[in-house]
């Protein structure tokens, strides 16, 4: 460590890691994980996710599951909550949809209408 | 570090250490393994969280959720429902004794929702073996504020607005005695960590190293700065393994990214520390002996002035203080003085922590504002008394404090008020006791450690304490005498105000404070030779009940001095001349027959 800006530096870094244990979250993706969800393959949903979104370095972002949501035809879900938004829900999500929702929604913020359910 | 959806914090205090968290910790490694999630999920080792008596505890992120008393086999559990499908595990959640309402966060929970933290702000929240985490947690980012951007005058002038009192049970200012040192002549100077914590049932600072070890080592450095000191010594007892291993580590960790050592973030200052393990003497916990013992003489007090501040490791300035207060630093330079300031009462600011033990359900670790009362503290956050038995007393300082009786329950806590009652605020130990506890058997137990422990150097302390000792064991066997209690008193003021240390200044306090609070259950023993909770064996008188007694003759049978007698079938009798108090009668009878007076 040669200098305060240093620590500063690597601080941030460690930072992402450690706002898990905060329980502050600015946008929570919650992936399905019931039996329906992961027999219908959430689970490489979810490392996909979470793969994306640590390359591409992004801060507040909580990867978490949930049980079966009870539209086990349209598994794999993933819902993603903003605060103060409404919680919008894929369907039928796979490794390079869960890639694509990670750049288009998480990064720039754009919904990608046809994949949600209604 | 990477990233990982979730993590698993696994208390790993030495309470939950004991209560085998190693075994939960393999487990769950295990099961997720199996259901290859181990890139996904990281499990963390922490220092102690708190709430010993539920241990072993784990606590899951993001959600929190908090689950206790785990065993091994309840790992693939966790791992299958609540870390592959989300679905948190409900049988093993922590239930509220009163109502039975169950807690999924531990902000839930009673024991955890009224205390502030500060001291253990990182205490079981981050793995004490990672700098990493401790510095994403704005760990030494104080003492880079403090060595870039303030003069060593401004960091005392800090710390002195703050108003933070040595923790180790005096309460001295700590901003004005490192400015004794900063202002006295000669160098080079030493900053040492007191962390050989000795009274019975305390184990706050202990859960501070195995926790949070690095805020030590930052806060001794900045100290370093303030009074321009260049080595720090941390005396840990050797009955801390676990503090002594991670504290090494830290000073490693520390070492390899340059927060110890050579001109530190390149400011020109240097900085180390090193470890002195201690053999376990009480009386080294006493700075002038404490020392006395790093420098490897042997551990035993001098009498002050000249104070440590002035002269002190090798004769040189030397500020002294006690882990936690090290702990309290960082917080109070990122944070100002003011802030600090404006937590607890007029005179004593901040938190302080507490070790519960004793008779109360949630025994742990607890950090509350000052001035927070013991009701709070005993009875909303320890989650109150045990088999819905009476509070009695609870006993702050251990051997050189005293016990606060149930009618100064609603007393706020601090250096002032606990002083009033003729108990001390001590490191933070707090002994509950219920109405089964006898307050002379009390006495005894911490006179008898406090003679253990007298290092023999002064007559007051090695001659007083025995001849205490010697008439408080009389009284307990039922042989005490008329004038006995005032006796204890003489003997005791003498001895607080002859003997050469704070251990011997003190050694008196719990049989002087017994005596204030509780004079008559000495009088009970003295006068009418009874033990009112029924605890001095030698005052029992065993009787038997001639109404349920079927004469059985199981007693008579068992009994080691022949003191019972009778014909079959009919009520037997104890010959009390004979009979040896040992309660073997009692315990086998099968009719509840044999009772005590």
């Amino acid at each position: 460590m040669k200098s305060l800006a240093e620590l500063d530096k690597l601080r941030e870094k460690l930072q992402d890691e450690m706002r898990l244990r905060e329980g502050r979250e600015d946008v929570k993706v919650v992936v399905t994980m019931g039996t329906c969800g992961i027999a219908s393959g959430a689970r490489e949903v979810l490392t996909a996710i979470l793969e994306e979104v640590s390359k591409r370095g992004l801060k507040g972002v909580t990867v978490t599951q949930t049980g079966c949501a009870g539209l086990c035809h349209c598994e794999p879900l993933v819902e993603v909550e903003r605060p103060g938004r409404d919680k919008v829900i894929y369907g039928h999500v796979d490794e390079k949809k869960a890639r694509e929702i990670v750049v288009s929604h998480l990064v720039n913020g754009q919904i990608i209408k046809e994949w949600i359910i209604k | 570090m990477e990233l990982y959806r979730a993590h698993v914090l696994v208390c790993a205090g030495a309470g939950c250490i004991s209560s085998g968290c190693q075994a939960v910790k393999s487990a769950l490694v295990e099961s997720i393994d199996r259901l290859g999630l181990q890139r996904e999920i990281k499990v963390v080792e922490t220092g102690c969280m708190g709430p010993c008596d539920l241990g072993p505890v784990i606590v899951v992120y993001p959600e929190g959720v908090f689950y206790r008393q785990l065993k091994p086999a309840d790992a693939m559990e966790i791992a299958e429902e609540h870390l592959l499908k989300g679905r948190v595990v409900e049988r093993l959640l922590y239930k509220a004794p009163e109502d039975g309402k169950t807690a999924v966060t531990s902000d839930q929970i009673d024991f955890f929702k009224k205390q502030t933290r500060i001291a253990l702000r990182n205490t079981g929240i981050i793995n004490p073996e990672s700098v990493e985490e401790y510095i994403a947690r704005d760990g030494y980012r104080a003492l880079g504020k403090v060595l870039t951007s303030m003069t060593p005058e401004e960091v005392i002038e800090c710390i002195k607005k703050s108003g933070l009192r040595g923790r180790g049970g005096a309460g001295f200012p700590t901003g004005l005695k490192w400015e004794f040192s900063a202002k006295a002549p000669g160098k080079p100077r030493y900053v040492v960590c007191n962390a050989d914590e000795g009274d019975p049932g305390a184990f706050m600072d202990r859960s501070i190293l195995e926790g949070d070890p690095h805020s030590v080592l930052e806060a001794m450095a900045i100290c370093g700065y303030a009074i321009g000191a260049n080595q720090g010594y941390v005396y840990v007892r050797a009955e801390y393994p676990l503090a002594v291993q991670r504290l090494s580590l830290a000073i490693e960790k520390a070492r390899e990214y340059g927060l110890l050592g050579e001109s530190i973030f390149g400011t020109g200052f240097s900085f180390d520390v090193e470890i002195r393990v201690g053999a376990g003497a009480f009386v080294c916990g006493e700075e002038t002996a404490l020392l006395a013992s790093i420098e490897g003489r042997r551990g035993e007090p001098r009498p002050r002035p000249p104070f440590p501040a002035q002269e002190g490791l090798w004769g040189k300035p030397t500020v002294i203080n006690n882990v936690e207060t090290w702990a309290n630093i960082p917080p109070i330079i990122l944070k100002g003085p003011e802030w600090f300031a404006s937590i607890g009462t007029e005179k004593s600011k901040g938190t302080k922590v507490f070790a519960l033990a004793g008779k109360v359900n949630n025994t742990g670790l607890v950090e509350v504002p000052m001035g927070t009362t013991l009701r709070e503290i005993i009875f909303d956050i320890g989650g109150g008394i045990p088999g819905g038995k009476q509070f009695k007393a609870a006993q702050t300082g251990g051997p050189s404090g005293g016990c606060i009786p149930a009618r100064y329950l609603d007393v706020p806590v601090d250096y002032e008020s606990l002083t009033r009652l003729g108990a001390i605020m001590g490191s933070g130990g707090l002994i509950i006791m219920d109405e089964d506890t006898c307050m002379v058997d009390l006495a005894r137990f911490f006179l008898e450690f406090v003679q253990d422990e007298s290092c023999g150097k002064c007559s007051p302390c090695r001659i007083g304490t025995k001849r205490m000792l010697e008439i408080v064991e009389r009284i307990t066997r039922g042989e005490g005498r008329d004038g006995d209690i005032e006796l204890l008193e003489e003997l005791g003021h003498g001895i607080k105000s002859s003997a050469l240390c704070g251990l011997g200044q003190t050694a008196p306090n719990p049989v002087l404070s017994t005596i204030r609070h509780f004079r008559d259950e000495y009088e009970a023993h003295i006068y009418h030779k009874k033990c009112p909770a029924g605890v001095c064996r030698a005052l029992m008188v065993y009787a038997v009940d001639e109404e349920k007694c079927t004469g059985c003759g199981r007693c008579a049978l068992v009994c080691p001095a022949g003191a019972v007698y009778g014909e079959k079938k009919k009520p037997h009798r104890i010959d009390l001349e004979k009979c040896l108090r040992c309660g073997t009668c009692m315990e086998k009878c099968k009719f509840g027959a044999i009772y005590t007076i």
